[in-house]
């Protein structure tokens, strides 16, 4: 079962549909950037998956960019919600309807 | 055999505490159940023989970025919240099934993927790797060539970030404390163009 490249894949989707799920459905907007790197982490380990049992050094290289990616990701979107946090109380999704029509 | 029950193990626990970062109420809990999340996933790297990013997973995510985090739910005060539904109770209809679809959709690939046997077919097995000296070394070689470009882009990307949120995060009023230090500054530089006039 460690020997195969599935069981991980299945691990790693998973992982990411939690995440989606928290993304719909949470009102906090701390634990919605939560989910999405719940997500990351997913989707980091399909990638390091593929890019082991394939062989790949591409596979590491993905999975480093993503890392990356999720290190912008989530100190964006922390200062995003330090400045919403100034002009709303409560942060949840559907409170900041400034935006909305 | 130890490799299964290890990853059955890993497996059984990091979904367990991806479920519950995404269902407990509290923003604090919810981090330290992603930390449990982290270690078990990269404890999933290490059965699979990715050492190296075992460890990358470690430093960065449990390190930098659920610290980020933790830091900034003590920095909101978030006491408010208790009292509160913490989920959308209409936007469950949409969001239940659509993780489910994507759910299908992503076992869908894991099981039309073929097994080992066929798939280990790369220029980097691991035994290549080992020979070439270890992942960390194959992989800097490999950044620095093959790679140079999205290494690149990457770092670019992180120092655009870091500017954007200082930009983002500032407080409105710093403007105007930038404005009283100008005065000051003003002063001195007047103080000094004096000295060197006499």
């Amino acid at each position: 079962m460690a020997e195969s490249v599935n069981a991980y894949l299945y691990v790693g989707a998973l992982l990411f549909a939690i995440g989606a799920l928290g993304v719909l459905v949470r009102r906090s907007l701390i634990v919605v950037l939560l989910s999405i790197e719940l997500m990351l982490q997913g989707v980091n380990l399909t990638m390091g998956a593929f890019g082991v049992f394939n062989g790949d050094m591409g596979g590491y290289m993905l999975m480093l960019i993503s890392l990356t990616i999720a290190a912008a990701e989530s100190v964006v979107g922390l200062a995003i919600l330090v400045t919403v946090s100034r002009q709303v109380t409560e942060l949840y999704s559907d409170r900041l309807k400034s935006l909305r029509w | 055999m130890i490799d299964d029950i290890a990853f059955i193990y890993l497996a059984t626990v990091a979904v367990l505490a991806g479920i519950a970062t995404v269902f407990v109420r509290s923003p604090v809990r919810s981090a330290v159940s992603l930390v449990v999340v982290v270690f078990h996933v990269a404890g999933l790297f290490a059965v699979m023989g990715a050492l190296f990013l075992a460890v990358i997973q470690l430093i960065v995510y449990a390190g930098a970025i659920i610290v980020l985090f933790l830091f900034t739910i003590m920095l909101l005060d978030l006491r408010h919240e208790r009292g509160e539904p913490y989920l959308h109770k209409n936007q469950l209809w949409l969001g239940v099934p659509l993780a489910i679809l994507i759910l299908i959709e992503a076992g869908w690939v894991a099981l039309t993927t073929p097994a080992v046997a066929e798939a280990r077919r790369g220029d980097f097995g691991a035994d290549t790797i080992a020979e070439m000296g270890g992942a960390g070394q194959v992989l800097a070689s490999v950044l620095f060539t093959d790679y140079l470009l999205p290494f690149e882009i990457a770092g670019f990307l992180l120092l655009a970030a870091s500017v954007g949120a200082l930009i983002l995060a500032r407080s409105p009023d710093e403007d105007e404390m930038l404005d009283m230090t100008d005065p000051v500054a003003d002063a001195a530089g007047a103080a000094v163009a004096g000295e060197g006039g006499h």
